[in-house]
């Protein structure tokens, strides 16, 4: 199990990067930790590997007026402990920890886990969940695509060949936001059979905006809107949630698969909604 | 396409060149061009942990890292740890609380555990077993290998609140 031949290109900067891409079947080296594999299996076999991880200027972390921009090369590991992250979007350092195993999230990128886009992974689930922007950059210029939208299929996103992912820029929540994440698998650091995360603002003890977005379930990471619109203006409080909580599966057809029956992802889907919305609320709360 | 690149690195301290092919794993690197074979290769897709290294200071998998990439970096393998006469702290535990049989898994552990003993608290079993769970153990059922950990753990502690 070893790659195929290719040619290996190191790029300083963005420009070089854009440049070496701008060639027949160039791939993208960031972390490494999903491509390697699929190249020791010859899954994929890249006629020339672009390794963007020494370009400084997709490394860091910033607070503007409005949010907070992530690097595209932020590993794993630091978007864990990163003071900015930790004090805006706690949520993030909660659900690192169910990312692989310690060796792979010091090695492992944000836009890495974004652009590999398993339907399973924390990172989609929580770019949807926090409103992210992703920031695309091309032959032809930059561009923004909502992270809503950016997810088309498994393993498939809204970016070309060509373009490499610069960062994400996440919003920031009003000061009355909660935040939940939590996922099921079979063994620490596998992929999530089923994960959710939430986040609940609350105002005069109402519900004034609720977000519930699901992974694992299906191709791409959903958002259960049926439930969010139904909690919207409602008493901020448990007996809520539990009234509108079955909108959480209505219609819902989950994949089924040999790590679980459509059935079990459907309980589990109820127990882990339930769970981060609770959770998500309460911390709205205090 | 196979023509080779000129990388210069420091494995345990020791500065080393050589040309490398970019295929190649940084894995494959340590064993076959270094014979620097403690470092163990299980699966080749990082799941099982065997050829756990230290770049640059943190664990990573050397099975999904090219050797191309090593160039500039600061490598330590498990030959670095410690020698049969004069073990580290961490083999010494190892072989205290018979963490190992048949050892193939040991390097991943012993560089693992190395690690995580700088960067994480590991205040219980739990964490101890979290902090643990990329390294796959097909011998001992990972009791003895925790019960070590504990004990470093433990001792750790206590030097820093001296
Ligand atoms: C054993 C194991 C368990 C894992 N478990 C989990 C898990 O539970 N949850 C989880 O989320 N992940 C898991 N992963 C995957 C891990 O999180 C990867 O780090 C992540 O999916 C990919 O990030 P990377 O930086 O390593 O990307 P790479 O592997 O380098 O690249 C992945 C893909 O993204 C493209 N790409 C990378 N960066 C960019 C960019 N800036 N712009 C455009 N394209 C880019 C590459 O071309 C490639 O197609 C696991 C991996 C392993 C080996
Ligand atoms: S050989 Fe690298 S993780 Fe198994
Ligand atoms: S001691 Fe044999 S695999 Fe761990």
């Amino acid at each position: 199990m070893k790659p195929a031949p290719f040619e290996y290109v190191r790029p300083d900067t963005l420009d070089a990067a854009v440049q070496a891409l701008n060639h027949e079947d160039a791939r993208i080296i960031a972390g490494g930790q999903s491509l390697v594999p699929m190249m020791n299996f010859r899954l994929v076999q890249p006629e020339r590997l672009v390794d963007i991880n020494r370009i400084e200027a997709l490394t860091p972390i910033v607070q503007t007026d409005t949010g907070v921009r992530v690097g595209a090369l932020t590993r794993h590991v630091e978007a864990e402990y990163h003071p900015l992250l930790r004090e805006h979007f706690p949520i993030i350092s909660e659900a690192m920890p169910y990312v692989a195993h310690l060796a792979i999230r010091n090695r492992g990128t944000i836009a890495g886990s974004l652009c590999h886009a398993d339907p399973s992974a924390e990172w989609p689930l929580l770019a949807i969940l926090l409103n992210g922007e992703i920031e695309i950059l091309g032959g032809s210029g930059s561009r923004t695509v909502p992270a809503e939208e950016f997810f088309m299929a498994p393993l498939t996103t809204d970016i070309a060949e060509t373009e490499l992912v610069t960062g994400v820029f996440f919003p920031s929540p009003p000061a009355s936001c909660g935040m939940a994440f939590d996922e099921v698998s079979w063994r620490a650091g596998d992929f999530a059979i089923v994960a959710a995360g939430a986040l609940v603002y609350i105002e005069k003890n109402r519900f004034v905006n609720v977000r519930l977005v699901l992974g694992g379930v299906f191709d791409t990471p959903i958002r259960i809107t049926a439930l969010e619109e139904a909690l919207v203006g409602q008493s901020a409080n448990q007996d809520a949630i539990e009234a509108v909580l079955s909108l959480t599966t209505k219609d819902l057809e989950p994949n089924d698969d040999l790590h679980a029956s459509a059935e079990y992802r459907l309980s589990l889907v109820h127990v882990l909604a339930r769970r981060v919305l609770t959770c998500a609320l309460e911390r709205a709360s205090s | 396409m196979s023509s080779k690149t000129h990388i210069t690195l420091t494995i345990n301290d020791e500065p080393y060149r050589a040309d490398v092919e970019p295929r190649m794993l940084a894995a494959d690197f340590l064993r076959d061009e270094l014979a620097l074979t403690g470092t163990h290769i299980g699966c080749e897709h990082g799941v099982c942990g065997a050829c756990t290294i230290l770049l640059n200071g943190v664990s990573v998998r050397s099975c999904l890292l090219l050797a191309i990439q090593l160039d500039d970096a600061e490598v330590q393998t498990v030959e670095g740890l410690g020698s049969t006469r004069e073990m580290h702290r961490i083999q010494t535990a190892f072989r205290e609380y018979h963490a190992l049989q048949c050892g193939f898994c040991t390097p991943g552990f012993l560089m693992t555990v190395q690690d995580i003993l700088n960067t994480l608290p590991l205040r219980n079993d739990k964490e101890i077993r979290d902090a643990l769970s990329g390294n796959i153990c097909r011998c001992t059922g990972y009791d003895h290998i925790v019960k070590a950990v504990r004990s470093l753990v433990t001792e750790r502690d206590k030097i820093a609140n001296q």
